[in-house]
């Protein structure tokens, strides 16, 4: 009988040896006369455990965390193609509390398929979205994002559903879908598992982005640093092609749509969807002032829906379960799930798909394990490098859109970092300046000048000028950055610094103070 | 065929400027064949895009990924964002900048003039995340990525950089 040897291809797994480790088991099983079927899947986001080899037995798939090629021989000793007992054994992999206790909706298929089978994708509820959405009109197929509630997942959380509505009833020749794959905050990784681990659940998603408003062409704009995602899409859009899924008649259908993707050049504002545009067409990724909107006057002028990776993975799984599906996880006006990245100095990192609603403590201590050096976390910042750090008192809000915006605080893309009790707040304040003002565009002052200037006052302060001009003189750039900036980059870099200034003045050698009233 | 010259910046042009590609994917196509984007290709994609050189100009400099310099034979890029400071990445960088002699983003240099490039074995660079913020520090060396790399990591990894672009240089000299 031949076993199913499972050793993933996700750049984590493969950055820790995972080739090597596949070799050193073909190997072995030649030389011992074994048969295997060796299956390269994606990474099941339990990242710390990586790579992480499974094997199919008749209770379910059992994993090896932490494996090296030197370990090879000692699981086929220990019978690992049987589930043998191995230093390196976590047991059945769906009984891990980290993965058991997940909802995945998006991620359904993450780390269970091969990335690059249609065959397993099919198998694991593939294309039921995109056939769904075929058989209905394009009206119904914008309401039914809409009533599922989705919300963009890149950050800015406006609903997918009016974008796509917007785009379907704009009056053009030519309309795009374009997906915004330039994820480049620090602490997020859900886009690159999505485009590493399942790409056909992103292209099925855009495919019915474009029946859904009637555009048929569409782009994945994907970071410089993410090469193993880019190789991945195009292996996957190739089958997908050959497959009958794109080209004039989607699926036979008398819908067309083709695909392509681009490729990013190591820019951070890139991420921002007019600058994405602008990119796309081979220029300078320089903000747009909107309105108007990218959905009216997108790329080449036309109208665009630009999404995430996240929000476009989601779609087929809408479609094929329904809105009312979907919608009824989450809370408040934030529904579905949302793949959380626990990330930075944490035990356990990786994803969590959870429901809206749930805590950073139940997340950084239940999930995460605590810290990686194993002292006390401290803070966390939520939403990448234009988040909020939040420290441990306000660690039970629920994380739902609009309960951490009463907080000043963002859900963003659900990256979280967090930092133990030797990090320096003051330090990552200024570094978040410093970032901004690698990144910024340029094209607005407050950006372009407010972060340089924004580095100098903090480096004075963290010099020893705690003196409340200095203080005031950094709020008063910062508010200047909230209110003048063209886009979040610069709009949204004050809320680290102030956020840090506010719940952690000691590391500015600032005395502690009593709250006054926030509103001004 | 000489192997170790560029090919010229017409030829260079002509070849990845294909109808309907975007400025930024040929500057790609000439990076990947090349290692960089010689100066010498601004006029010739400037009149292939039907573009002024200063636009030409102006799309490669924006892009921190884009590189008008050979690079060294060894280029680490070490991630400086917050998951990886989170996890040590300045105190790792101060380790690298010590073993190698060289200092970080000294290409870019802070005066606005970029160091003499020419006869640097390694070039250090910054780079604002890798995706692999739950395994951090993360890092490329010549491309290949590194997660949770300690110093004692990155020194056996530098040592192989070394040894493999040694030989890699005497099997071009040997051509």
């Amino acid at each position: 009988m031949t076993t199913r040897v499972f050793v993933p291809c996700d750049s984590s797994a493969l950055a820790l040896g995972a080739d090597a480790i596949a070799d050193a088991i073909a190997q072995e099983a030649a030389r011992r006369g074994v048969s295997i079927e060796l299956v390269r899947n994606g990474s099941r986001g339990l990242l710390w455990l990586e790579p992480l080899v499974e094997v199919q037995t008749a209770q379910g798939r059992v994993g090896y965390g932490n494996v090296e090629s030197l370990d090879v021989a000692s699981l086929f000793e220990a019978g690992f193609l049987t589930g043998g007992a191995h230093a390196r054994s976590v047991g059945l992999v769906d009984d891990i509390p980290y993965l058991k206790q997940q909802q995945r909706l998006t991620f359904a298929r993450l780390g269970l398929t091969d990335p690059l089978s249609i065959d397993d994708y099919v198998a694991h509820e593939g294309l039921v979205g995109l056939k769904a959405a075929l058989g209905m009109s394009a009206e119904a197929a914008c309401q039914t994002v809409l009533d599922s509630g989705l919300r963009g997942r890149g950050g800015a959380a406006f609903p997918a559903g009016i974008k796509w509505r917007t785009v379907r009833e704009a009056n053009a020749a030519q309309k795009y879908i374009v997906c915004n794959a330039d994820e480049g905050d620090s602490g997020t990784f859900s886009d690159r598992l999505a485009m590493e681990g399942d790409p056909f659940a992103l292209i099925e998603g855009m495919i019915i982005a474009g029946i859904s408003t009637g555009a048929t062409r569409g782009y994945i704009y994907v970071r410089s640093e993410y090469p193993h995602s880019i190789s991945m899409l195009n292996a996957a859009i190739g089958k997908a092609r050959a497959a009958g899924w794109l080209g004039q008649r989607v699926l036979g259908s008398d819908h067309a749509f083709e695909l392509e993707v681009a490729k990013g050049a190591g820019s951070y504002v890139c991420g921002e969807e007019t600058a994405l545009l602008e990119s796309l067409e081979g220029k300078r990724g320089v903000v747009r002032a909107k309105p108007p909107v990218p959905a009216l006057v997108g790329l080449f002028g036309q109208p665009t829906v630009v999404n995430n990776v996240i929000t476009l993975a989601t779609v087929p799984i809408i479609f094929a379960r329904g809105a009312q599906f979907y919608r009824d996880f989450g809370m408040g006006r934030s529904r579905g799930t949302l793949p959380f990245q626990l990330a930075g100095n944490i035990k356990q990192g990786g994803l969590v798909e959870l429901a809206f609603g749930v805590t950073l403590r139940e997340l950084v201590e239940k999930f995460g394990g605590g810290t990686a050096s194993g002292r006390p976390a401290r803070a966390v910042q939520v939403g990448g490098p234009l988040g909020t750090y939040l420290p441990e008192s306000q660690w039970d809000i629920p994380l739902d859109y609009e309960a951490y915006a009463a907080v000043g605080a963002v859900v963003g893309h659900g990256g979280l970092v967090v930092h133990d009790d030797t990090s320096n707040l003051a330090e990552l304040a200024q570094y978040a300046m410093h970032f901004c003002a690698v990144e910024s565009c340029g094209k607005c002052t407050p950006c372009r000048i407010g972060s340089t200037r924004g580095v100098e006052v903090i480096a004075r302060i963290r010099n020893g000028d705690t003196s409340e001009k200095q203080v005031q003189l950094l709020r008063d750039l910062c508010d200047t950055m909230v209110s003048g900036s063209l886009c979040a980059m610069g709009g949204m870099t004050p809320y680290p610094v102030l956020s840090a200034l506010d719940h952690f003045p000691e590391d500015f050698g600032l005395r502690p103070v009593q709250p006054k009233a926030a509103a001004a | 065929m000489e192997q170790t010259s560029a090919p010229a910046p017409d030829e260079l042009v002509r070849r990845h400027a294909s109808p309907g590609a975007s400025l930024i994917a040929v500057l790609h196509a000439i990076q990947d064949e090349t290692g960089f984007v010689p100066p010498e290709v601004v006029a010739p994609l400037a009149r292939a895009f039907n573009l002024s050189r200063a636009e030409v100009h102006g799309v490669i400099t924006y892009y921190h990924h884009f590189r008008t310099q050979p690079p060294a034979p060894v280029t680490v890029a070490l991630c400086r964002a917050e998951a990886c400071r989170s996890m040590g990445t300045e105190a790792l960088a101060q380790h690298i900048e010590g073993r190698t002699g060289c200092r970080f983003d000294a290409a870019h240099g802070a005066s606005g003039h970029a160091e003499q490039a020419a006869g640097r074995e390694v070039e250090l660079e910054s780079v604002y995340c890798l995706g692999q913020c739950a395994l951090s520090p993360s890092m490329t060396i010549n491309g290949a990525l590194h997660v949770k790399v300690t110093p004692a990591k990155f020194d056996a990894l530098l040592e192989q950089a070394r040894e493999s672009a040694a030989s890699t240089l005497a099997h071009k000299e040997s051509v």
